[in-house]
C-alpha cells in the first residue's frame, strides 16, 4: 500500500509539472485530489483494512495529501502570477486613438463673459439692474438729456417702432443700458423720496442701433454700464473705480489713460483706454498702431439725469460708465467678425 | 476734420513739440486724433520695440533732395512730340528736366521764360510717390535715358507729394517761394484728422483748435485781425437792407460787399492748404469763403451781385428770410431742384429764392468766371433746422455740418470781415464801407456761479476760486471772484454752456479739462456701500442656463428681429411689434417665439454636426397698439440627432425622442426644486406632433408645452430627417411659483427592493399606473420607477406590460417579507380592480 500510495504522489507530481494555465491546474485537482481521485479511493478503502494497518495507511495517505496541497497552492500562485503577467502585457491600449466623447453644454460667449464683468462688478458692490428692450424716447434719450432733435442723436442711430400720436415720444429699440438709469434712480428714489438712498448698480443687457451688418457692426450688442449715486462721489472715485476695475479685468499691469470725451448724460466725460495687450502698446493691427484700445466710456451722471431719477444735483452726484462683452471679446480672443455672435454656428460656439 | 498743422501755427507757436506731442494733447483733452498724415514733415522713426501713439500715413520730403527751384527755360524735347524739357535752377546748379505735364506744355518752346516757373523739385535718388501708379505707391528716382535724353531728376505734382490723390500737372508754386530752399521747410505739413465732439462745435476749425491747444499748454492764442479791410465807395448799407421774418429762425444776418474783383486760382499755398483740409480749390472767391469758413469757424456765401442787383431792377436789393412753403421748389448749386417744406429756411430778394440758408446756395445767383461785384453772407441759423433740412435734402456740407452744430451768431459779423479781407488779398478788388447787419436776437451768454465746494464736490479736486479762473480764462470765459463765488461767463463763441445746476456741471467740465485729467487723483470711494440686495431674478435666469448646460445644452442668442415669413414657419401671429425703419426685410418685426430663434439656429447648423440641444433664454415681445410691448421672459429648447456622440467603437444610432427632451424637463425642474409637476397630453399647438407634445403643469399653471415638431411644419424647414424635440417654457411664471426648500432626510432603517410586472391595456396610461401604486403603498413605497415597457404576442394584442422597481422602507421599523407581500398584493388588487392590471408572472 505504501509502494501505491509513493507512486501516487510520484504520478500527480509529475503531472502538476506539466500544468501551466489556471484550467490545467483545477483539472489537475479534480482528478488527483478530486472526490473520484485515486487517493481519495485509499481513504475510502481505509474501512476495508484490518484494524492494524489502518492507522499507518490513514496516516501515509494524509502526508501524500498533504503534499499534494501544498505542492498545488505553490503551483496555482506560479499559474496565477504567469497568467497575471500575460494578460498585464497583452492588454495594451493605444493610448492615442480618440476618447468616447459626449455631447456636452457650453454658455453662449456673450454670457460667459457678461459674466466676467457681472461677477468683478458684484465684487465691487455693484448690484445687477436689468430694464426693458423696446424703450420710449423719453426713457432713452430725453431723460438722459438727449433732447429732441440734439446733434448727439446722430451718435446713436436708432430704430423706431411703429406707433401713432406718439409726438415727442416715440417707441424705440433702446440704443443703450442708460434708461435703466432712470429707471432705477426712480424705483431707489420712491423708496424714500426725501431722502433717496445710495445706489450702486450694473445695468447689463441688449442694446440696438440703425446700422448695415458688416463685419464691423452689428444691430445688437451686449452693453453692460455702471452706475453709483451718492451724496459725496467725485470725478477722482471715478477714476478710482475705473482703475479697479481695469486691474481686476485686464490684469495688474494694465496701463490706462482718460480722454475727454463727451456724452450728453454724463459731465464731465470721459473715454478709457487701456494700453493694447495684444502688442503691449508697440503698434499692431488691433490697436490701429495707436498702442492704445478704447475699452469704455465713462463720466459723472449729468446734472439733468439725476433730475429726471428723483436726485437732487445740488445734494447728490454720481458716476456712470458703460462697456461692450462684445467688443471685450473680439479684443481678448481676436474674433475679427461681429457677425460671429449672433449667427450662432457651432464652429465658432464650441471654441468658448 | 483735417487741419494741417502750418495752419495751426499761425494762431499758436508750437517750437518744441512734436507732431506726437500736439496730436497727444489734443486727444487727451477730447479732440481724438483718428490719423496723423505726413505730407512733407519728418515722419517718425519708431525704433524696435518703441511704442506707437497713433495711426500714421504719408512720407516725409528729404530736405537735401527736394528743393525749391525755377524753371527758366521751357525747350521742345528733340525726339518726343508730347514731351518737354525744361532748364532750372535748384539753388545750386542748373538742372534739365524732362516732363510731360499738361500745365507746362502750352509753354512748349518759348525757350526763356520772362518770368521764371518756381516749381518743387525733387533730385536723383529722391522717394516719393509714383505719380502713374494707381493709388500711393512709393518709388525712388532713378537715372535713365528717356528717347534719348538723360533723366535723373524731375518736377513734382501734388500726387507725388502726397497732397492730393490725384493731380493733372505739376505744382506751380507762388512766385515768392524761396529757390533752394528745402521743400520741407518751406511746405512740409502734416495733417491732424480730428473727431470733433457733438458739443464741441466750436472747435470745428483752426482758431478753435489752436485755442484749445494754447490753453492745455498754457501758450498764447495769436489772434487774427477781422478788421474790415480799408473800404472804398459806397456804403453797403445804401445797396442793401435785410429783413428778418423769424429770428428763431435766423437770429442774425450780415452782407458785406467787395467790388471789382478778379476771379483767377488762389495763391499756391492757400490752395494746398485747403486740399489738406479735404476741400476742393476752385478759385479765389470761392476758396476765400472755404478758408475763412475753415479758419474761423464761420460758414459764408457769396453771391453775384450783379445778378441780384439785376433782379432787383437796380433799385436798392431787399434780402429776406423766412421759412419755405411746403411743396415750393429750389434749384441748388448742384443743379437739383428741390421740394421744399416749411422745415426750410429761404434767403430771398423779392424776385424770390435765392439759397437753401445754411445748406446750399441756388444756381441762379452762384458766382461765375464772369462775376466782378460780390455780397458776401454771414449769418446764424437754428441748428435744428439746419440737422433736419440737411438730412431731408442729403445735402452733408462744410457749412451745414457746422450750423447743425451750432454757430454762435457773433461769428457772423467776423466771418464776412475775414472772408472780405481774404478776397481784397488774393482777388484784388475794393471792399465796400459797414457791413449790412441784422441781429435781432442775440443770445445771451451763459453766467454761471461756482464755489470752491463744487469743485470739490464734482471732481474730487480742491482749487481755489483763483487757480479755477485761470484755468477756465485760458478757453475764454470771463471770470469775477464775487465773496465765496466764481461768476463765470460763457465766451462768446460757443454756446454748450447752459445755467444753473447743469451750467456748474458744464463749467467743471471745462475746470477739469483745462486742469488735465490726468492731474485729477485716483481715489476710493468714501460714499457708503449700499445694502447689497441682489437680484433674484437675475441670479435665476442664471442658475437656470448652468442646469441646462450641466444638461449637455448649448446656449444659443439670437437676433430680437425677424419677419412674421421667417416666424410663421412654426409660429403664426398677426401682430406683431413692428419697426418703422427696418434694415431689410427679414428683420421687420420683433419675435413672438424664442422657439423660432432657436430653430433657425438649428436650420442654419444643421450640416456642421450629427446632434444638437440649443437652448435660449430671452424675452419675446407682445404688441399692444401705440403703445410699448410686453416682454415676457421665454426659454426654448430644441434638439435633434444622434443621441449619443459617435466614438470608434460605439456605433449607437438611436436618435433623440421625445423622451430625451421630456428627461432633460425633469431634470431641469428639479433643479429648480419645482414639484407638483404633472404632464398632459395635449394635440393643441399646431407646431406640434398631436401625438406626441405634452403640456407641463406645475400644481394648476401651464408652465410650458414640449413635444415633436409637427411634420408639416418640419418641412417648412432644413432641418435632416432626424426628429425635432422643441419645447418653450414661461418663466416668468415659472419663477412666482416657490420651489421647495429643505431636503429628505435619509432613513436610517435598511429598505427592501421588488420589481413587479403587470399587463394593463394599451389606453391605460403609465401616469396612471404609477399614481395608483404610490397611492395605494402610502408612504411605504418610497420610490417606484418604471423599468420596461414590453408588448409581445404572449402578452396579447391591445395589451403592454409595465415593469416597476419598486422601494419599500418604514422610517420606524425594518419590514419583513410578510410586510413587503402584503403591500404588494395590496397595489396588485387595488390596479386589478382599477385598471384591469394582471401581474405577470
Ligand atoms: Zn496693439
Amino acid at each position: 500500500m505504501q509502494d501505491k500510495l509513493n507512486e501516487i504522489e510520484k504520478a500527480a507530481l509529475a503531472a502538476l509539472a506539466e500544468v501551466n494555465d489556471p484550467a490545467a491546474v483545477e483539472a489537475w485537482r479534480v482528478t488527483h485530489l478530486g472526490r473520484s481521485s485515486e487517493l481519495m479511493g485509499v481513504f475510502s478503502g481505509l474501512g476495508k483494512l484490518s484494524k492494524e494497518e489502518r492507522p499507518t495507511v490513514g496516516q501515509a495517505a494524509n502526508r501524500v495529501k498533504v503534499a499534494l496541497e501544498a505542492a498545488l497552492e505553490e503551483k496555482a500562485a506560479v499559474v496565477k502570477q504567469a497568467a497575471l503577467e500575460k494578460s498585464l502585457a497583452e492588454e495594451k491600449l493605444d493610448v492615442t486613438l480618440p476618447g468616447r466623447n459626449k455631447h456636452i453644454g457650453r454658455l453662449h460667449p456673450s454670457t460667459q463673459q457678461l459674466r466676467r464683468v457681472l461677477s468683478i462688478l458684484a465684487e465691487m458692490g455693484f448690484q445687477v439692474f436689468t430694464s426693458r428692450e423696446v424703450e420710449t424716447d423719453e426713457f432713452n434719450f430725453q431723460h438722459l438729456n438727449f433732447p429732441p432733435h440734439h446733434p448727439a442723436r446722430d451718435m446713436q442711430d436708432t430704430f423706431f417702432i411703429e406707433a401713432e400720436n406718439r409726438g415727442d415720444n416715440p417707441i424705440l429699440m433702446r440704443t443703450h443700458t442708460s434708461p435703466g438709469q432712470i429707471h432705477a434712480m426712480r424705483y431707489f428714489a420712491a423708496t424714500d423720496p426725501n431722502n433717496p438712498p445710495p445706489i450702486r448698480i450694473a445695468l447689463p443687457g441688449m442694446c440696438f442701433r440703425y446700422e448695415q451688418i458688416t463685419a464691423r457692426s452689428e444691430v445688437q450688442f451686449n452693453q453692460v454700464e455702471g452706475l453709483a449715486v451718492g451724496k459725496n462721489i467725485t470725478f477722482a472715485d471715478l477714476k478710482g473705480t475705473i482703475a479697479d476695475f481695469v486691474r481686476r479685468m485686464f490684469g495688474e499691469g494694465a496701463r490706462l489713460r482718460f480722454r475727454a470725451s463727451y456724452f450728453p448724460f454724463t459731465e464731465p466725460s470721459a473715454e478709457v483706454d487701456v494700453e493694447c495687450f495684444v502688442c503691449g502698446g508697440k503698434g499692431c493691427q488691433v490697436c490701429k498702431n495707436s498702442g492704445w484700445l478704447e475699452i469704455l466710456g465713462c463720466g459723472m451722471v449729468h446734472p439733468n439725469v439725476l433730475i429726471a431719477g428723483g436726485y437732487d444735483p445740488k445734494v447728490y452726484s454720481g458716476y456712470a460708465w458703460g462697456m461692450g462683452p462684445e467688443r471685450q471679446l473680439m479684443l481678448r480672443n481676436k474674433v475679427g467678425d461681429i457677425r460671429y455672435f449672433w449667427g450662432n454656428d457651432v464652429r465658432f460656439l464650441e471654441q468658448f | 476734420m483735417k487741419i494741417p498743422l502750418s495752419w495751426l501755427k499761425d494762431f499758436i507757436d508750437l517750437s518744441g513739440l512734436s507732431v506726437e506731442d500736439v496730436a497727444r494733447k489734443l486727444t487727451l483733452a477730447g479732440m481724438e486724433v483718428d490719423e496723423i498724415l505726413y505730407v512733407g514733415l519728418p515722419m517718425p522713426v519708431y525704433k524696435e520695440g518703441e511704442k506707437h501713439e497713433f495711426k500714421t500715413n504719408g512720407i516725409g520730403w528729404d530736405k537735401e533732395k527736394l528743393v525749391v527751384a525755377e524753371i527758366r527755360e521751357v525747350n521742345p524735347h528733340p525726339n518726343a512730340d508730347k514731351l518737354t524739357l525744361l532748364d532750372l535752377y535748384d539753388g545750386q546748379q542748373d538742372q534739365v528736366v524732362l516732363t510731360g505735364a499738361p500745365n507746362i506744355f502750352h509753354l512748349k518752346g518759348t525757350g526763356k521764360l520772362e518770368k521764371p516757373i518756381k516749381v518743387a523739385y525733387a533730385k536723383e535718388g529722391t522717394t516719393l510717390y509714383d505719380g502713374h501708379a494707381e493709388g500711393q505707391v512709393l518709388m525712388t528716382l532713378k537715372r535713365a535715358k528717356i528717347r534719348g535724353v538723360d533723366s535723373y531728376s524731375m518736377v513734382c505734382s501734388e500726387k507725388e507729394l502726397g497732397i492730393t490723390d490725384e493731380s493733372d500737372g505739376i505744382i506751380i508754386l507762388d512766385d515768392d517761394a524761396p529757390v533752394g530752399m528745402p521743400l520741407a521747410d518751406y511746405m512740409g505739413d502734416a495733417v491732424l484728422d480730428i473727431s470733433i465732439l457733438p458739443n464741441m462745435a466750436r472747435n470745428a476749425n483752426v482758431i478753435g483748435i489752436a485755442r484749445e491747444l494754447a490753453a492745455m499748454l498754457g501758450r498764447e492764442l495769436k489772434k487774427n485781425s477781422n478788421q474790415l479791410p480799408v473800404a472804398s465807395g459806397q456804403s453797403v448799407k445804401e445797396l442793401v437792407e435785410i429783413e428778418i421774418t423769424d429770428p428763431e429762425l435766423n437770429p442774425r444776418f450780415v452782407l458785406g460787399l467787395i467790388r471789382n474783383i478778379e476771379i483767377k486760382p488762389s495763391p499756391y499755398q492757400i490752395q494746398r492748404r485747403l486740399k489738406l483740409a479735404g476741400v476742393r480749390a476752385i478759385s479765389n472767391i470761392v476758396d476765400a469763403t472755404n478758408y475763412a469758413m475753415i479758419e474761423y469757424g464761420e460758414p459764408l456765401h457769396a453771391f453775384d451781385y450783379d445778378v441780384l442787383k439785376k433782379r432787383a431792377g437796380d433799385k436798392k436789393i431787399k434780402i429776406s428770410t423766412r421759412a419755405a412753403k411746403d411743396g415750393e421748389k429750389l434749384k441748388t448749386l448742384d443743379g437739383n431742384e428741390r421740394t421744399l417744406t416749411a422745415m426750410n429756411v429761404l434767403v430771398c430778394d423779392e424776385k424770390g429764392s435765392l439759397s437753401l440758408a445754411g445748406v446750399m446756395g441756388g444756381s441762379e445767383s452762384e458766382v461765375t468766371d464772369s462775376t466782378k461785384n460780390i455780397l458776401l453772407e454771414g449769418a446764424a441759423w437754428n441748428f435744428i433746422n439746419i440737422r433736419r433740412t440737411a438730412k431731408q435734402h442729403n445735402l452733408p456740407s462744410e457749412a451745414s455740418f457746422r450750423f447743425s452744430r451750432g454757430v454762435h451768431p457773433a461769428m457772423s459779423e467776423g466771418g464776412v470781415s475775414l472772408g472780405l479781407k481774404y478776397m481784397a488779398e488774393w482777388a484784388g478788388g475794393a471792399v465796400a464801407p459797414d457791413l449790412v447787419d441784422a441781429y435781432p436776437l442775440p443770445p445771451r451768454d451763459a453766467v454761471v456761479e461756482i464755489t470752491v465746494n463744487d469743485v470739490k464736490r464734482w471732481l474730487g479736486i480742491d482749487l481755489t476760486l483763483e487757480k479755477t479762473a485761470e484755468l477756465l480764462k485760458r478757453l475764454e470765459f470771463k471770470c469775477e471772484v464775487k465773496g465765496d463765488k466764481l461768476q463765470v461767463t460763457s465766451p462768446n463763441h460757443r454756446m454748450d454752456i447752459g445755467e444753473g445746476v447743469v451750467g456748474v456741471a458744464d463749467v467743471l467740465e471745462e475746470v477739469a479739462r483745462s486742469y488735465g485729467y490726468d492731474n485729477i487723483p485716483t481715489t476710493t470711494m468714501a460714499d457708503a456701500l449700499p445694502p447689497q440686495v441682489g437680484n433674484p431674478i437675475h441670479e435665476w435666469e442664471e442658475h437656470l442656463r448652468d442646469l441646462l448646460v450641466a444638461l449637455g445644452l448649448q446656449e444659443v442668442v439670437s437676433y430680437r428681429m425677424t419677419s412674421p415669413e421667417k416666424e410663421g414657419r412654426i409660429a403664426k401671429h398677426d401682430e406683431y411689434v413692428r419697426l418703422a425703419n427696418p434694415i431689410a426685410p427679414e428683420k421687420s418685426v420683433l419675435r413672438r417665439s424664442l422657439v423660432a430663434s432657436v430653430i433657425d439656429s438649428l436650420e442654419k447648423n444643421i450640416r456642421y454636426s450629427e446632434a444638437f440641444s440649443f437652448f435660449e433664454i430671452g424675452s419675446v415681445f407682445v404688441p399692444h397698439k401705440n403703445e410699448l410691448p410686453d416682454e415676457p421672459r421665454k426659454l426654448a429648447i430644441a434638439m435633434t440627432g444622434l443621441r449619443e456622440a459617435t466614438a470608434w467603437d460605439v456605433k449607437d444610432s438611436a436618435k433623440l425622442d421625445f423622451f430625451d427632451l421630456k428627461g432633460r424637463i425633469e431634470l431641469m425642474l428639479s433643479g429648480l426644486r419645482l414639484t407638483n409637476i404633472s404632464y398632459t397630453a395635449t394635440s393643441a399647438y399646431s407646431h406640434l406632433h398631436p401625438g406626441k407634445a405634452a403640456e407641463v403643469k406645475a400644481g394648476d399653471k401651464v408652465i410650458g408645452v414640449f413635444g415633436e415638431m409637427h411634420p408639416l411644419v418640419k418641412e417648412q424647414y432644413e432641418l435632416g430627417d432626424s426628429p425635432v424635440l422643441v419645447a418653450e417654457f414661461d418663466l416668468d411664471t415659472m419663477r412666482a411659483i416657490s420651489p421647495t426648500y429643505g431636503i429628505k432626510t435619509i432613513p436610517e432603517t435598511p429598505s427592501m427592493y421588488e420589481d413587479i410586472a403587470l399587463i394593463v391595456d394599451e389606453s391605460v396610461k403609465a401616469e396612471t399606473v404609477e399614481a395608483l401604486i404610490k397611492q395605494t403603498g402610502g408612504r411605504s413605497v418610497t420610490n417606484v420607477r418604471l423599468f420596461d415597457l414590453y408588448r409581445d404576442e404572449k402578452i396579447g394584442a391591445g395589451k403592454k406590460s409595465l415593469a416597476y422597481a419598486l422601494t419599500y422602507q418604514a422610517e420606524d421599523k425594518t419590514l419583513t417579507d410578510a410586510d413587503a407581500a402584503a403591500i404588494r398584493n395590496k397595489i396588485v388588487k387595488r390596479l386589478e380592480k382599477e385598471v384591469g392590471a394582471k401581474l405577470r408572472s
